[in-house]
């Protein structure tokens, strides 16, 4: 067990993050809020605000200058994925996708030629990278893939299929990068390998969208690989290093998925508070009443919390300290306060708050998946119970 | 081609504007200060400028209190190289007048072939600073422009009017404010927020500038505001009956106020 001691630390941010925070912060106002609504209803991925995202360098946050990235560190990339999410979850997921689960594993696992091959692109926004470990028989013991890869000659041979892999489909994607069974190991488990697979490609599909209940106009598809042939060198890092990558992937990935949580919960408080003041019922703004003013609180506080925790897990990341409790904590603790606070803003909107077309319905609707992605509140359990010795 | 851009701190748009009691001058206190939203036009339009032509400078002109430098920030990290920022207490309180002498004194310490700015502030709203920067500093004025080409030493813009636009054409050195048409600014990239810490910041005093204390700030203004009242609640609106011929009439209104 680590942390017996706990410290004092200071949360708020430097200048240079309230900077970028307040730039993404007017983006999302007034580049994502106007399109989200339809975008939302036609499930249409938002080339054009993914564009000025690329322009703006946010798919570069996190990653070095060498490699066409901004020279940030996480934090920023989870300070951007906030701001946006408090508008259009389905923009804040294709980043936090995109940089966490498709770039970073190339970044951090990959060799000097893979990073300088796709990396620049990739931070420019004008290709998406996919990451895919999911499958139709299961997620959650995801280190027992049956998707196979066989190495023949030179080549890789995949076969099998991944399920719900966000990003893998849009015109931009070139790269899915898929965790494969590629042998057993002494200890008779799988040995699992990462291999990339530049798409488009023979034997490669990407089936039709699925008709999702939320994140309408985030990229999410069924991949099949039937006789897929890649060269050998796709391989990301070493063969056999497949489980160990996804897991510190997947431990940095709990950390932006807990600030996408946080910014969407912030985006309910916000939309709240300006319809307490607007709306009037018996003779006076509904914000009056303490019934809808305490809600309204609690909600603003629980948002508050559940930012501290990410931004704690996320200052332990970047001291490079070990921050695997705290990530799973701040990602189960959002999660679960982002779908309380979307659902007290529907009742604040009351009939309205039903609709489609408001902000909160649509917070509502993109507000569960973040229970389920990246590690269901199950496994966060799992997680913060086995550290506690459990 | 080096190019001053002037701007501006003032309070968010968004937040309800007040004149202080005491001094009735603009209540910056309390109020999240932003870069006035013409002049990141401005700053688009020189950066854009300077980005075609290759070479220059592009030098952010600030003349406010010690927390405008938040702005100055901005514009750096939007991608301009420097900055003068005047800030003095005696400052406090001018109106355009002693404002464009203020600034024009600072404009004499810089470099410069071009000086781009916002056709007004969203504070004071008084669209005169240009006209007046022209005047002071002897440079050809170029104002409410919706495009600008420069080649060599010639500046031509499309000046924006209510019915169109006129062609108008100078040599440099000139005054040219924008209108919000002219482009979309560029939003500030991490990259660009950390280079624009180390990016050289010259704070003048008005002294440093050669400016006369008693010729800036409320004493030295030539304008005062006398008395002042809140904006009256809204009217109620006016019904036009459709009596065959109500199109006519809202197309007629609307052109009255000149929205169409
Ligand atoms: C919109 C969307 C986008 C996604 N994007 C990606 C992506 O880009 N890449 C990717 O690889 N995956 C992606 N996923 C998949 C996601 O990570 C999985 O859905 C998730 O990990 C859960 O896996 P599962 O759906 O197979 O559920 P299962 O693993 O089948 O779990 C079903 C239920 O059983 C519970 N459970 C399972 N095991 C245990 C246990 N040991 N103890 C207690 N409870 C348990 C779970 O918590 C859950 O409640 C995405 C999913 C969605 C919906």
């Amino acid at each position: 067990m680590h942390h017996a001691k706990i410290e004092g630390v200071d949360h708020r941010l430097s200048e240079e993050h309230e900077a970028l925070r307040k730039s993404v912060e007017s983006f999302a106002r007034e580049v994502v809020a106007p399109q989200a609504e339809q975008a939302d209803r036609s499930g249409e991925f938002p080339y054009d605000v993914i564009r000025q995202m690329g322009e703006m360098g946010l798919f570069g946050l996190p990653l070095p200058e060498q490699y066409g990235g901004m020279g940030g560190d996480f934090l920023a990339l989870c300070l951007a994925i906030e701001e946006l999410a408090r508008i259009d979850s389905s923009v804040a997921i294709t980043l936090e996708a995109a940089v966490g689960l498709g770039s970073m594993p190339v970044y951090r696992f990959g060799s000097e030629e893979q990073k300088q091959q796709w990396l620049p692109a990739l931070c420019r926004g004008e290709r998406l990278a996919a990451f895919g470990l999911t499958e139709p028989g299961g997620g959650s013991d995801a280190g027992n893939p049956r998707t196979r890869a066989v190495l023949d000659g030179d080549e890789w041979v995949i076969n099998g299929t991944k399920a719900f892999i966000t990003n893998s489909g849009t015109d931009i994607t070139n790269l899915v990068t898929v965790l494969c069974r590629t042998g057993e190991r002494a200890d008779g488990r799988p040995e699992l390998t990462s291999i990339m697979v530049p798409v488009p490609r023979d034997g490669f599909v990407a089936s039709p969208k699925y008709d999702k209940v939320g994140w309408h106009a985030s990229d999410t598809r069924e991949l099949s690989f039937t006789d897929c042939r890649v060269p050998a060198d796709n391989v990301l890092g070493a063969r056999g290093r497949g489980y160990a990558q996804f897991l510190s992937t997947l431990d940095e990935g709990r950390v932006a998925i807990a600030a996408l949580a946080v910014g969407l919960a912030q985006g309910c408080v916000d939309e709240s508070v300006r319809y307490a003041k607007e709306r009037e019922a018996f003779g006076n703004q509904i914000g009056k009443y303490q019934a809808v003013a305490f809600r309204i609180a609690d909600m603003q506080t629980r948002a508050y919390v559940a930012r501290c925790a990410y931004r704690d897990a996320a200052s332990r990341m970047l001291a490079g300290e070990p921050f695997k409790r705290e990530a799973a904590i701040a990602k189960l603790y959002s999660s679960t306060i982002a779908v309380d606070n979307a659902r007290d803003a529907t009742q604040v909107f009351g009939g309205y708050g039903f609709m489609n077309e408001c902000a909160v319905a649509r917070h509502w609707r993109d507000a569960k998946i973040l229970e389920i992605g990246e590690g269901t509140s199950e496994i966060q359990r799992m997680l913060i119970s086995r550290d506690l010795g459990l | 081609m080096n190019i001053v851009v002037c701007v501006k701190q003032v309070p968010d748009t968004w937040a309800e504007k007040r004149l202080s009691d005491s001094d009735k001058t603009v209540d910056r206190e309390g109020v999240e200060g932003v870069m006035n939203e013409l002049d990141e036009y401005a700053v688009e339009e020189a950066l854009r400028i300077k980005e075609a032509g290759g070479d220059g400078t592009v030098t952010v002109l600030t003349m406010g209190p010690d927390k405008a430098v938040e702005t100055i920030r901005k514009a750096l990290s939007m991608g301009a190289d420097q900055a003068v920022h005047v800030v003095d207490d005696a400052l406090h309180g001018s109106d355009a007048l002693a404002t464009s002498n203020a600034l024009a004194k600072a404009l004499g310490t810089i470099e410069y072939d071009l000086v781009i700015l916002g056709v007004e502030s969203t504070d004071a709203r008084m669209s005169v600073i240009p006209a007046m920067l022209a005047e002071r500093t002897g440079a050809a004025q170029l104002t409410f422009a919706r495009k600008v080409e420069v080649s060599g030493t010639t500046v031509k813009i499309e000046r924006q009017t209510d019915t169109g636009y006129d062609v108008v054409e100078a040599s440099t050195p000139a005054i040219v404010s924008v209108v919000e048409k002219i482009n979309e600014p560029r939003y500030p990239s991490f990259k660009g927020i950390m280079a624009a810490k180390k990016k050289p910041l010259t704070t003048l005093t008005i002294a440093d500038a050669g400016v006369d204390g008693g010729s800036v700030g409320l004493a030295g203004s030539g304008t005062e505001v006398a008395e002042f009242a809140a904006r009256p609640p809204k009217q109620a609106g006016q019904i036009v009956k459709d009596e065959g011929d109500g199109g006519a009439k809202l197309a007629e209104f609307l052109a009255s106020q000149k929205l169409v």
